[in-house]
């Protein structure tokens, strides 16, 4: 909308728009592609270092080949992340953000690209590995159908209350590396109650990528949401 | 984080807003409303948008920020509030279940350009 009206001097010209409005059009046309075909969009975030590529290695281990998966991964540089992952035998699309200028999020528009390079018709489930930030990548919307958050007990337990819009806006939160708990004075209880302060209903599965442990939980929620999506399709 | 790719598309969708049977204008001034959930920074926005608008139709324009504040409506008991710190729960009952009715703006309301005819020879 475009109204001109004089203010003094000048011209004030009125334009009332979101300055994210191009992203938010791309994410609804992503999300309308995926659900086409019937593919469940995982955006997997977290700080640097919380164990999202183990958590995800491990999780492809589970599913596939029975879920046929693939990936796009978000760094702002190396193909690391995307080397660990292709271990799994899942297509694995690598983003580099620098050639977007060390972009610290993915964008709707960098995941229509990166689709491009995958059979959609061929998989049910893209999981997106953002970029390691907490704050960025929640601004954002990739056109996904889930948001999670990923956080280690190497972290401090107050993370949830420091990046409060990061998992008021996700809809699952991993506790990784729960292994190590023994050896910290990490307060896991303290941890969980700051999810709790600010996402009451958001479920938390407690897990060690490293161990296995607590991995049946995860699997059983994304395997559900898997399924609801492609019931959706059809 | 984000504020040069903000920048440019301020940029972007201010110089397709000035009305093109106006001909090459200069903007003098953009305003923005951006709430303080939006996760930009309103100084390092400034520095990227002043060097990203060199030698577009915005080069030299002042951002005028209204930095709106958090206003939350708890789900549980319906309280509505202004929020100042960074994580919160509901003043009355305690609650996290929260619906933020503003706070995450981030929008640009007008941009302002001189009126034809005036300072043609002006500073500018």
């Amino acid at each position: 909308m475009q109204t001109v009206h004089d203010k003094g001097a000048r011209r004030e010209i009125k334009v009332v728009q979101r300055v994210l409005k191009v992203n938010e059009r791309m994410a609804e046309e992503n999300r309308r592609r995926f659900a086409e075909k019937g593919v469940f969009v995982v955006n997997v975030m977290s700080s640097p270092g919380s164990g999202k590529t183990a958590t995800l290695q491990k999780t492809l281990a589970r599913l596939m080949p029975e879920v046929r998966a693939a990936v796009i991964v978000g760094d702002v540089s190396t193909t690391h992340d995307a080397d660990r992952l292709a271990v799994t035998g899942a297509p694995v699309v690598q983003v580099n953000t620098d050639a977007f200028g060390g972009d610290c999020h993915l964008a709707a528009h960098v995941i229509e690209k990166a689709a491009d390079d995958l059979d959609l018709e061929a998989i049910e489930l893209l999981i997106v590995e953002n970029v390691g930030n907490l704050v960025c990548p929640a601004e954002f919307d990739i056109g996904e159908d889930a948001r999670v958050v990923v956080l280690s007990v190497t972290e401090g337990e107050d993370k949830p209350v420091k990046y409060p819009t990061m998992f008021r806006t996700c809809d699952a939160a991993i506790l990784n590396k729960i292994d190590l708990l023994p050896h910290l004075d990490y307060d896991k209880e303290q941890a969980v109650a700051y999810i709790r302060q600010v996402n009451p209903a958001m479920p938390v599965f407690e897990i060690s990528a490293r161990t296995g442990a607590g991995m049946d939980a995860w699997i059983g929620w994304l395997r559900e949401k898997i399924k609801s999506k492609l019931k959706a399709k059809s | 984080m984000h504020e040069m790719g903000i920048a440019l598309q301020i940029i972007e969708i201010a110089t397709a807003s000035i009305p093109p049977e106006l001909g090459p204008q200069k903007v003098e001034k953009v305003n923005l409303k951006i709430g303080k959930l939006a996760a930009v920074v309103p100084d390092s926005l400034r520095f990227c948008f002043e060097i990203a608008s060199r030698e577009t139709p915005l080069a030299g324009a002042e951002l005028a920020i209204e930095e709106t504040p958090v206003v939350a409506r708890c789900k549980a008991c319906n309280e509505r509030w202004t929020i100042d710190e960074p994580a919160f729960s509901c003043r009355g009952c305690g609650s996290g279940s929260l619906e933020i009715l503003s706070g995450r703006e981030l929008d640009i309301v007008s941009i302002e350009i001189l009126q034809e005819g005036e300072d043609a020879d002006g500073p500018r």
